[in-house]
């Protein structure tokens, strides 16, 4: 539910890392906010158990810049891709703009993928959100490990809807960026049609 | 789903009953948040507070506390109350849409404050009907065809944010 705020001039958007378990989903935030200007981000808030993994959220909010004299903002979140964690996963999908699917690259996790994906899908239909029409990246991330499929089988099985997707390995920022121009671009795009 | 706009007269009504909120409740800071951790207004000493943060938490403790009434058979808990060694937060919720948060410290009380958020949130309710119906009205003349400030995002808009 994009945020249109005449009185501040300004549209806030919310944009939602998804994806199993250990997928890099954090990583991503962390990439974006060690590389992004102060003055164009706030805090990197991490709701996080003792050993690092996303209990809740982790939220980052970021200034993109001014289109057409609003300023534009994107909150970026990532749920807890632990499988037990689907009550709380479900909560960060409340007025969701768009979404990143972070698939795991390696042959073991893709059972993994397919089940978060298919949980995505639910998940946003529970909330009145539909997959096939809401703004959508698909990011391969760990595609440095020696593990990893070859990116077009991944595709084959991950593939949604011919969405954009980009081959990452988000420790080193590849694909990071590229991934969340192409979800951002799309959100802003919508705000056309409405 | 429709999406949330505030326009400038609704944004200085609101603006004006959370800083009379504020003086009634002798509260240090009061604010506005929507239930997706947008904040909509504040009102107080907001120098040394990082209320972006505090916005995204705050409607994160309301949903999941909104979940937690749901698993046990209630509609919601329309109030939470932090209490700290020296700060207090009344979180409470204002029609079903929106999330207030009074801050105080011993200056105030918990019984002064809930009064005064009572009164406070019958006004809000009424500013945040007057956005809703305005939001409709205005869906309503865009299919007469005026357009929004954004029918006309170009490519070149959207890739002149990512240059860098
Ligand atoms: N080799 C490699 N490791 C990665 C890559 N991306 C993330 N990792 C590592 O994988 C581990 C998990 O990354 P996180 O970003 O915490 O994973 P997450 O998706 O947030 O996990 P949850 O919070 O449990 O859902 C960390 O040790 C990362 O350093 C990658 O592209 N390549
Ligand atoms: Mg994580």
């Amino acid at each position: 539910m994009t945020f249109i705020n005449y009185a501040a001039r300004e549209i806030n958007c919310k944009i939602v890392y998804y994806g199993p378990g250990l997928c890099g989903k954090t990583t991503n935030l962390q990439y974006i906010y060690d590389r992004t200007n102060p003055s164009a981000k706030g805090k990197l808030i991490s709701l996080a158990t003792e050993t690092d993994r996303t209990l809740f959220f982790d939220f980052l909010p970021l200034d993109l810049g001014t289109v057409r004299g609003f300023k534009t903002r994107f909150h970026l979140y990532t749920v807890p891709g632990q499988v037990f964690y689907d009550a709380s996963r479900k909560l960060i999908l409340k007025g969701v703009d768009g979404v990143v699917f972070v698939a795991d690259s390696q042959d073991a996790r893709m059972d993994a993928n397919v089940e978060s994906l298919q949980n995505l899908e639910k998940n946003l239909k529970e909330h009145g959100f539909d997959l096939t029409t809401i703004p959508y990246v698909l990011q391969l991330n760990k595609r440095d490990l020696p593990t990893a499929l070859p990116a077009d089988e991944l595709y084959r099985q991950l593939n949604y809807k011919g969405e954009p997707t980009f081959e990452a390995t988000a420790p080193t920022g590849v694909g990071v960026f590229d991934t969340l121009k192409a979800v951002a671009k799309q959100v802003l795009m919508e705000l056309r049609k409405k | 789903m429709s999406d949330f706009v505030l326009f400038d007269e609704e944004f200085q009504q609101i603006k004006e009953v959370i800083g009379r909120l504020k003086m009634d409740a002798q509260a240090k800071v009061v604010f506005i948040v929507d239930k997706n951790g947008q904040q909509i207004a504040a009102q107080g000493d907001l120098e040394s507070l990082d209320t972006t943060s505090l916005a995204s938490l705050t409607a994160g403790n309301v949903a999941a506390t909104d979940g937690l009434a749901k698993l046990i058979g209630e509609k919601e808990f329309p109030v939470l109350f932090h209490e700290g060694e020296r700060d207090n937060v009344y979180i409470s919720i204002v029609g079903q849409r929106v999330i207030l948060v009074v801050i105080f410290d011993e200056r105030s009380s918990l019984g002064l404050v809930r009064l005064r958020v009572r009164k406070a949130t019958q006004d809000l309710e009424r500013i945040f009907d007057a956005i809703q119906k305005k939001v409709e009205e205005e869906k309503e003349r865009r299919h007469e065809g005026i357009d929004s400030p954004f029918a006309e995002i170009t490519d070149d808009d959207i890739d002149s944010l990512f240059r860098e």
